[in-house]
């Protein structure tokens, strides 16, 4: 696909966001990872139908992002678009973290951190043992990783040898009490995962060329996981959630800015 | 048990490609030969419980049917969560084995006594809960396990635990508790390590001429309440006995489904006190300590069934 229309589904994805959050949380973290998942689903991933049993995987294990997963879910047509209205609906089926019987392509339900990588590992060596082609790929939040299950799933995929696991880490920089900088600095976080065994890449969580590119490679070494350290802005295409990520990683969009700030994603295209 | 479940367990990898088993980097010798013979079908995940519970998830989406094993209190405590959501929230027919239920690593200390697991696994929904009280029961048990829909947990004792069914078992059944003897004066439901000894313990009971009826309930959740009502109406005190905290075990759940029911019978719990044992020893020691050897069970029995009469 041209990047430029790729880049045209980021923005409907980001206008969906943008609309789904008239209350809840998470609007800015979904925001974030909108062009990550748009490369995934939109070009690198091959996945014609979440029922197709050679599909590649997607686990969002940053599952407060979810609203960006079934916008994009929707834009594939794995979803309807009218379901969208049904997130965080008093009866609803889209709840405010992935539930994998809400809805077809929701591979596993995640909301709790640091529990995607490790199925995804046990899917991966499934993938392997059966010979088949198709790669797990893992959307992670960089603060997610100070759980410490992600490392002993990170350990565990390393020494099974499991380069069908690709990890993908939105590494926006900021969590619930401020900046990951204070947990965890991310400059360390490359050398991390390759102590743990892993091919590490880093690049703009937001260049869509890039993206595809890097994504396109994984796995990037025989016998050995992939991951990718996606540097983003919180909030990315607004900028009152750009200059305040930690207040929009709370706040909802009142219905009066939503008309401005889908007025300024199509300005920032 | 431990035996009983390897020897199922081998027939049933032996018949299903699909059948994996992972351990925690337990039962080193234990599966010696099931892992050269069966290298395809086993892994040793490393001491990474939690990391062993996803993975076990992720494989079951792919088609796989996974029994995972480790150490009771560590492979459903320490990993709690995981089995929250990545098996029960996904509704995953994943089968957990713990080993060394209730006191059996006696002498290990309190962090390896699983006094708390029956309570904390049956909160689950969607969890089934097994404690089978002798080798054929486990048999039994895992083989019954393959053809579950969700989760489960299967606790189990070590080595050594004496047969308390004489033939092999037919006709067991996950939630359906077995009537091990008859009995006509005080009704005795046991569950898990406490079956056998509540089983010598009614055969003591017999010479003193009080003839004690037996049940086993091996599955915990769901509760055979069945079960529980027709003894709740041939009898006027039911016994339950359980090697778990007294809070949230096999015996409370006894006492909600007769107070649910508005039955009357009178119930006595046995069952360890809501502490960690203070004290270090073998298992068959802190058993002496807790009054659940067959002599002490035999007593504690008897003198409750000794309070009935008065009571009249």
């Amino acid at each position: 696909m041209m990047k430029s229309a790729l880049r045209n589904i980021a923005l409907e994805v980001r206008k969906d966001i943008v609309r789904m959050h008239g209350k809840g949380t998470n609007v800015a973290s979904a925001m974030s990872c909108a062009d990550i998942l748009t490369a995934l689903y939109f070009q690198v991933m091959r996945i014609r139908s979440p029922r197709d049993p050679g599909r590649d995987r997607f686990i969002l294990s940053k599952g407060h992002a979810a609203a960006a997963l079934y916008s994009v879910l929707s834009h594939k047509g794995f979803i309807s678009r009218s379901s969208l209205k049904g997130f965080l609906a008093d009866g609803g089926r889209l709840t405010g973290h992935p539930s994998r019987s809400s809805a077809p392509g929701i591979e596993v339900s995640t909301g709790s951190l640091g529990h995607g990588l490790a199925v995804g590992a046990g899917m991966a060596l499934m993938g392997r043992k059966n010979r088949r082609a198709w790669r797990v790929f893992v959307l992670m939040g960089d603060g997610e990783l100070q759980e410490g299950s992600v490392w002993e799933a990170a350990a565990l995929a390393a020494s099974l040898r499991l380069d069908n696991v690709v990890a993908v880490v939105d590494v926006n920089g900021w969590q619930g009490y401020g900046q990951l900088e204070e947990f965890m600095p991310a400059k360390s976080l490359a050398e991390k995962w390759r102590a743990f065994g892993w091919d590490a890449r880093e690049i703009d969580g937001h260049d869509m060329d890039g993206l595809c590119r890097t994504l396109d490679r994984a796995p990037f070494t025989k016998g050995r996981p992939s991951v990718i350290l996606a540097r983003t802005v919180k909030g990315r295409g607004v900028a009152e959630m750009e200059a305040d990520p930690l207040g929009w990683h709370y706040f909802s969009v009142p219905s009066g800015k939503t008309a401005g700030f889908l007025a300024e994603l199509e300005r920032r295209k | 048990m431990r035996k009983a479940v390897l020897d199922t367990l081998v027939s049933l990898v032996k018949r299903d490609l699909r059948v994996f088993f992972l351990t925690s980097d337990t039962g080193f010798h234990v599966f010696d030969e099931f892992r050269v013979k069966y290298r395809n079908q086993f892994a040793n995940i490393g001491i990474s419980e939690a990391a062993m519970i996803g993975m076990a998830a992720g494989m079951t989406l792919e088609g796989a049917r996974v029994f995972v094993y480790g150490i009771a209190p560590f492979v459903t405590m320490r990993c709690f969560e995981q089995v929250r959501v990545d098996l029960c929230q996904n509704k995953l027919p994943v089968k957990i084995i713990g080993v060394g239920g209730g006191l059996t690593y006696g002498g290990a200390g309190p962090t390896h006594h699983s006094i708390e697991d029956v309570s904390v696994m049956a909160a689950l929904p969607g969890m089934t809960v097994i404690c089978p009280g002798d080798p054929a029961e486990a048999a039994a048990a895992v083989a019954a396990s393959m053809k579950m829909t969700g989760p489960c947990y299967i606790r189990i004792g070590k080595s050594g635990e004496r047969a308390v069914h004489g033939k092999p078992l037919r006709g067991f059944a996950i939630g359906r508790g077995i009537r091990v003897r008859r009995g006509r004066d005080i009704a005795v439901i046991a569950t898990g390590n406490a079956l056998a000894p509540a089983d010598e313990a009614c055969d003591l009971l017999e010479k003193r001429g009080i003839k004690a009826e037996l049940a086993s309930m091996h599955t915990v959740k769901p509760l055979d309440s069945g079960l529980v009502e027709s003894l709740a109406k041939r009898f006027d005190t039911i016994v339950t006995v359980e090697e778990h905290n007294i809070v949230g075990g096999m015996g409370s759940m006894v006492a909600a489904l007769i107070t649910d029911r508005g039955s009357t019978v009178r119930l006595h719990r046995i069952a360890l006190p809501d502490t960690y044992e203070a004290r270090g020893g073998s298992d068959s020691y802190l058993r002496l300590r807790h009054g659940l050897t067959p002599d002490r069970l035999a007593e504690r029995i008897a003198g409750i069934y000794g309070r009935k009469g008065k009571a009249r």
